[in-house]
């Protein structure tokens, strides 16, 4: 683990991308408070003002002359938090779930590898529009909407792992000793499948990112006079022609962001030895 | 092998019919209907317009209804375009939404292939990095931020393509919209390429066949090409939903008379009969396509045995 750890800290890509992420994640939560402006304040003397950093507006204003650089940067926490949430919420479900299919082998593997099939071969993104709409839009419903979908390729990916592990000697040792299969799969099965989803939840984390933007781009994420990275560029593509700034400032952020949690993660596999799917 | 399609597309239908049923109860529990409106329309007008559509009757006789109707290739009148049926409203902008995928589809298939494959034979050197750069880019910047930009660029700024609109067909007005749903995809067949190649180009039959003095060509495309491109052939069915998803927003932004906007507008307007068409759709061509890469598959890996 150690090993890995100077190897990671050593290529230079994944500490400049951590780095981004930090100043990213900082950014969005003290920035508000750098700047005076409120999220929802409307400055009817400074409509559609571009970039510039001496006025009050840093990073330019709205059509309704609403501070870009608080709404940007308050956006951002908001699609890094429905992030964090969701993988989260994927990675629970996702180990118990692959834990337990891969430990137990046989006819309950068999079943539950077959719902895992039926369920990664719906179109889950057309599921995911009906429930918001079903529903209703919360932030709420985002987290577990979203985190929903994510759990289907973690799942697999722990199965595989706990599969290698169940054959091993240790656990054998550990069923001898008389501990339980929840005590198996707590100690041994999970702790030994980290690696590779610590790897995937790194890249789980910019899909999730990407969604969220999806979603509130198509008007069913976020909602107004709240603010996230998708619900930005929405407004932004439709006022590029007079307002490009409104565009670029949050694509920009989503694009930075991406690329970091990409790189970052594509050198944690590295690291760690983690072979692609 | 014809057996094996016709085996695996009767297994579809009831995977189908679960998704049609599933979408049909939960568009049902939505609160609303596809009357409702900012005036609230007199009670006997609501009774008579509800009668009209059958929406009076219980939930159950109308998913008996309207199942018997898919069966019979009816996918009932659209609630919200009075005058249309889905079927007229789908089959017109389908051929739309079928050229922009599939020319989107297209490109990033053999443009990944293409750039994945240069950069691992330059492995190491500055065309490899490049492209692989460019590839985390590609992953990294999604459709609906590339269009705008791609518009602002090309039209606004320099002019050379339409920002936005569909003028029957022209070249021009799919130009940046096939761009902009290619790239996510192509960037990330590239990076499989890459991957793929460069792995099998270190394995014994590779080094075999060099040694049987066969030029590099020859060895690349004949030889390594094809095992390299089995992982990149499985991701052609997630890239595919990619694709169809990216164009629920790339068909809005660029003003393409296709069918994405349906789906979204069709349930927020609780045009039930609209959404499930879109459903039923979307998820035809899904299952088609996940059944097309097995044969893919089958076709590239010998190991593969298509069972029934």
């Amino acid at each position: 683990m150690s090993d890995a750890w100077s190897r990671l800290r050593r290529s230079r890509r994944a500490t400049i991308a951590f780095a981004a992420i930090l100043v990213l994640v900082g950014l969005a939560i003290v920035g508000p408070w750098l700047n005076p402006n409120s999220y929802d304040a409307i400055d009817w003397s400074n409509i559609a003002i571009p970039p510039g950093l001496t006025g009050a507006h840093w990073w330019g204003t709205d059509r309704l002359g609403r501070d870009l650089f608080v709404r940007t940067l308050d956006g951002t926490r908001i699609s890094l938090a429905v992030a964090l949430v969701a993988t989260v919420v994927s990675l629970i479900v996702g180990i118990a779930y692959g834990a337990v299919a891969g430990f137990s082998g046989g006819r309950i593997d068999h079943a539950m590898m077959r719902v895992l099939e039926i369920m990664s071969g719906l179109p889950l993104i057309f599921f995911v529009i009906l429930l918001t709409v079903v529903f209703g839009r919360s932030v709420e419903l985002l987290f577990v909407a979203i985190g929903a979908i994510g759990w289907l390729t973690m799942a697999r990916i722990v199965r595989g792992q706990a599969m290698v592990i169940r054959g091993r000697e240790f656990i054998e040792a550990a069923v001898a000793g008389g501990a339980g299969p929840v005590r198996i799969i707590v100690r041994h099965v999970v702790p030994n499948v980290l690696g590779p989803v610590l790897v995937y939840a790194t890249l789980t984390v910019p899909q999730i990112i990407l969604f969220e933007s999806f979603l509130s781009f198509l008007g069913l994420g976020i909602q107004e006079p709240q603010a996230s990275l998708g619900t930005l560029i929405a407004a932004g593509a439709s006022e590029m022609e007079a307002a490009p700034w409104m565009l670029l400032v949050p694509g920009l952020i989503l694009a930075i962001l991406l690329v970091a949690f990409n790189v970052l993660g594509d050198a944690l596999a590295e690291a760690l030895d983690v072979r692609e799917r | 092998m014809i057996r094996y399609f016709l085996v695996r597309l009767g297994g579809a239908i009831p995977t189908l019919l679960a998704i049609v049923t599933l979408s049909f109860f939960l568009i049902r529990i939505a609160p609303g209907g596809p009357f409702d409106q900012e005036q609230t329309l007199p009670a006997d007008v609501m009774a008579n317009l509800n009668a009209t559509y059958g929406l009076d009757q219980p939930l159950w006789i109308q998913y008996g209804r309207y199942v018997g109707g898919l069966l019979h290739g009816d996918f009932g009148p659209s609630f919200r375009y009075r005058d249309f049926t889905v079927t007229e409203l789908i089959g017109e902008g389908l051929p739309i939404s079928l050229t922009l995928g599939a020319l989107a589809l297209g490109i990033a298939l053999i443009g990944g292939v293409a750039t994945g494959a240069a950069a691992a034979l330059a492995r190491g050197r500055i065309a490899d990095h490049l492209t692989m750069g460019l590839a985390v880019l590609g992953i990294a910047v999604p459709s609906f931020v590339l269009l705008p930009a791609l518009g602002l660029l090309f039209g606004i700024y320099l002019h050379w393509l339409p920002v936005a609109g569909w003028d029957r067909g022209s070249v021009a007005d799919l130009v940046l919209p096939v761009a902009a749903l290619s790239l996510p995809p192509l960037a990330t067949i590239a990076r499989l390429t890459r991957g793929n190649l460069i792995e099998v180009m270190h394995s014994p039959f590779i080094r075999a066949a060099f040694a049987k003095g066969l030029p590099r060509r020859t060895v690349v495309l004949r030889h390594a090409l094809r095992p390299a491109l089995i992982p990149v052939a499985s991701y052609l069915a997630p890239a595919a939903a990619m694709v169809m998803s990216g164009s629920l927003v790339v068909e809005t932004i660029a003003g393409l008379p296709g069918i994405g906007r349906y789906l979204v507008q069709g349930a927020l307007n609780r045009d039930y009969t609209l959404v499930l068409g879109m459903v039923i759709v979307y998820s035809t061509m899904l299952i088609t396509m996940g059944l097309l890469v097995d044969l893919l598959i089958a076709a590239l890996d010998p190991r593969v045995r298509l069972e029934t």
